[in-house]
C-alpha cells in the first residue's frame, strides 16, 4: 500500500463534495473516487463509512474515514501542509471557521427554500437567500477572496455552492451580480483558478438536477 | 515577557448567560482569568455589536475582538492558550473525530432535547424523549469503556456534551423518564466530569436548570 492512500466517496454536483476536491486539487493530492448512486442505492462502502448520516463527501485516508466537507477541509489542511489553507493566526482561523459555520447552516438551505417554492414562498426565499449573500459580501469587503489577498479555506467553502446559483437565479428572477456585485466579481475571480475551474460541474447539469427535484417535490 | 506571561495579561471576556457552560469549562480547565458577564434575557448593545450576524451568546471578547459560537470559541481557547490542558488531540484524525462527535452533539442532542424541554404538545416530547435516547446510546458507544471521550484525559468532546448534560434534570422531568437507566455509562461520565475543579465550581444544581425551562415556558406560552 502507498503510504497516503486517498478514496473518495463522491457525488459531483454536490456543493459539500465539490469543496473537498477543490481541497485536494489546491494541495496537489492524488486521489481515486467513487460517485454515489445518491437515488438508486447507496454503497455498501458509505454506509459502512458514513452509518450515522449515510451521507457524502466521505475521504477515507488509508482506509479511514473522514466525514463532513467541512472537517474533510480542516483535516486535509492539517495533514497536508502546504500550501495552508486555514489563515497561519489564531483569531483569524476563528474568523474562518464563524463564516464557515454560517454558510453551511445558510447557503444550501437557503437556495433548496428557492427551488422548492413558488408565488410568494418564492419570493419570500429569494429576498432571504439575497439577504445572505449580503451578509457574506459584507465578509469579503473589498478583500480580493474571503481568506485575504489569497484563496483559501473560506473561498474553498462557498465555492462549491456557485454551481448552484445560475439555477437559484432562473428560479428566483435575480441576478447575483446586480444584487450582491462583490460576491459576483469574487465568484468570477474564484473559477480563475485552475483547481476551481476544473473542479466546478457545467451549471447546466445542475439545472437538469433542479429540474428533477421539482418533479419529484411536485413543484413542477 | 513570555509570551504566556504575555497572553494572561490580555484581557479576555465572556459574554453569556449561566446555561450555556461550553466557553466557561474550556477557561477554567485552562486556568485563565476573565470577565464575566451575564448578557441574557435582555440583548446588550454590546451583544448586538460584536456578534451582529447572529446576536446570541456566548461571545469571547479578547482584546477587544469577538469570537462566536460555543465550539469555535473553544477551538479559539485551546489554540491561544496551547500551552496547558490541551483540549482537541493533536492527531488531524482524532481532531477530526472530535470534531464530528461535537457536531453530531449539537445537532442531535440539542435538537432532541429542545424537543422536550420546549414541546408545545406532549407528543412532541414523546419523540424528543425516543430521539434523545438513541442518540445518547450512540455517543456512549463512542465513549465506550473510556474515562473520557478524549481517552484518558479531559477534552474538547467532553465540553460539548458536558454543556449539555446540565440540562439532563429538565429532559428527564419534562419528559418524565431516566436517563441514568438508559445509559448508565454516560452518567457515570458525567459524574466523573463533575468532580473536576473546572466543572464543580460552574456547575448548576440540577433544580436550577428546571426552573429556568419553567420560567421560559411560561414566557413561551407554553403550559
Amino acid at each position: 500500500m502507498s503510504k497516503d492512500e486517498l478514496f473518495l466517496l463522491d457525488f459531483g454536483l454536490s456543493p459539500f463534495c465539490i469543496r473537498v476536491r477543490i481541497a485536494l486539487a489546491e494541495k496537489g493530492l492524488q486521489y481515486k473516487g467513487q460517485e454515489e448512486d445518491l437515488f438508486g442505492g447507496k454503497s455498501e462502502l458509505l454506509q459502512k463509512s458514513n452509518p450515522i448520516y449515510e451521507k457524502v463527501p466521505v475521504l477515507l485516508h488509508n482506509g479511514k474515514p473522514i466525514l463532513e466537507s467541512t472537517n474533510i477541509v480542516y483535516y486535509i489542511d492539517e495533514t497536508f501542509a502546504s500550501p495552508p489553507l486555514l489563515p497561519a493566526c489564531s483569531y483569524g482561523r476563528s474568523r474562518a471557521r464563524f463564516w464557515a459555520d454560517f454558510i453551511d447552516k445558510k447557503v444550501f438551505d437557503g437556495g433548496a427554500a428557492i427551488w422548492r417554492s413558488k408565488g410568494d414562498e418564492l419570493e419570500l426565499a429569494k429576498n432571504e437567500f439575497i439577504d445572505i449573500l449580503k451578509k457574506l459580501e459584507g465578509a469579503l469587503g473589498d478583500k480580493d477572496y474571503l481568506g485575504g489577498e489569497k484563496f483559501g479555506f473560506l473561498d474553498i467553502v462557498l465555492i462549491g455552492s456557485s454551481s448552484w446559483f445560475p439555477t437559484y437565479e432562473r428560479i428566483g428572477g435575480f441576478k447575483i451580480e446586480d444584487e450582491c456585485p462583490k460576491i459576483g466579481a469574487w465568484i468570477k475571480r474564484c473559477k480563475g483558478r485552475e483547481s476551481v475551474a476544473k473542479t466546478l460541474p457545467e451549471p447546466h447539469k445542475v439545472c437538469e438536477l433542479v429540474g428533477m427535484l421539482r418533479k419529484m417535490h411536485g413543484i413542477e | 515577557m513570555s509570551s504566556s506571561i504575555k497572553k494572561m495579561a490580555e484581557k479576555v471576556t465572556l459574554l453569556s448567560f449561566w446555561p450555556s457552560m461550553f466557553c466557561v469549562f474550556a477557561l477554567e480547565e485552562k486556568g485563565l482569568s476573565y470577565e464575566y458577564r451575564e448578557d441574557l434575557p435582555n440583548k446588550t448593545p454590546l451583544l448586538t455589536e460584536m456578534n451582529s450576524i447572529h446576536k446570541k451568546i456566548p461571545i469571547l471578547i479578547h482584546n477587544g475582538k469577538p469570537i462566536c459560537e460555543s465550539l469555535i470559541i473553544v477551538e479559539y481557547i485551546d489554540d491561544v492558550w496551547s500551552d496547558r490542558a490541551q483540549l482537541l488531540p493533536s492527531d488531524p484524525y482524532e481532531k477530526a473525530q472530535a470534531r464530528f462527535w461535537a457536531d453530531f452533539v449539537d445537532k442531535k442532542v440539542y435538537g432532541a432535547g429542545g424537543k422536550i424541554t420546549w414541546h408545545r404538545y406532549k407528543h412532541e416530547a414523546a419523540e424528543g424523549k425516543k430521539e434523545l435516547i438513541e442518540n445518547l446510546k450512540v455517543l456512549e458507544g463512542v465513549l465506550g469503556d473510556k474515562s473520557y471521550f478524549g481517552g484518558e484525559t479531559f477534552g474538547y468532546l467532553d465540553i460539548a456534551l458536558l454543556g449539555f448534560y446540565m440540562w439532563f434534570p429538565a429532559y428527564e422531568t419534562f419528559g418524565s423518564f431516566s436517563i441514568e437507566a438508559e445509559c448508565p455509562k454516560l452518567i457515570a461520565w458525567g459524574r466523573r466530569c463533575s468532580q473536576r475543579e473546572s466543572v464543580s465550581k460552574c456547575l448548576a444544581e440540577p433544580n436550577k436548570m428546571v426552573d429556568v425551562v419553567v420560567r421560559f415556558r411560561r414566557m413561551f406560552g407554553l403550559k
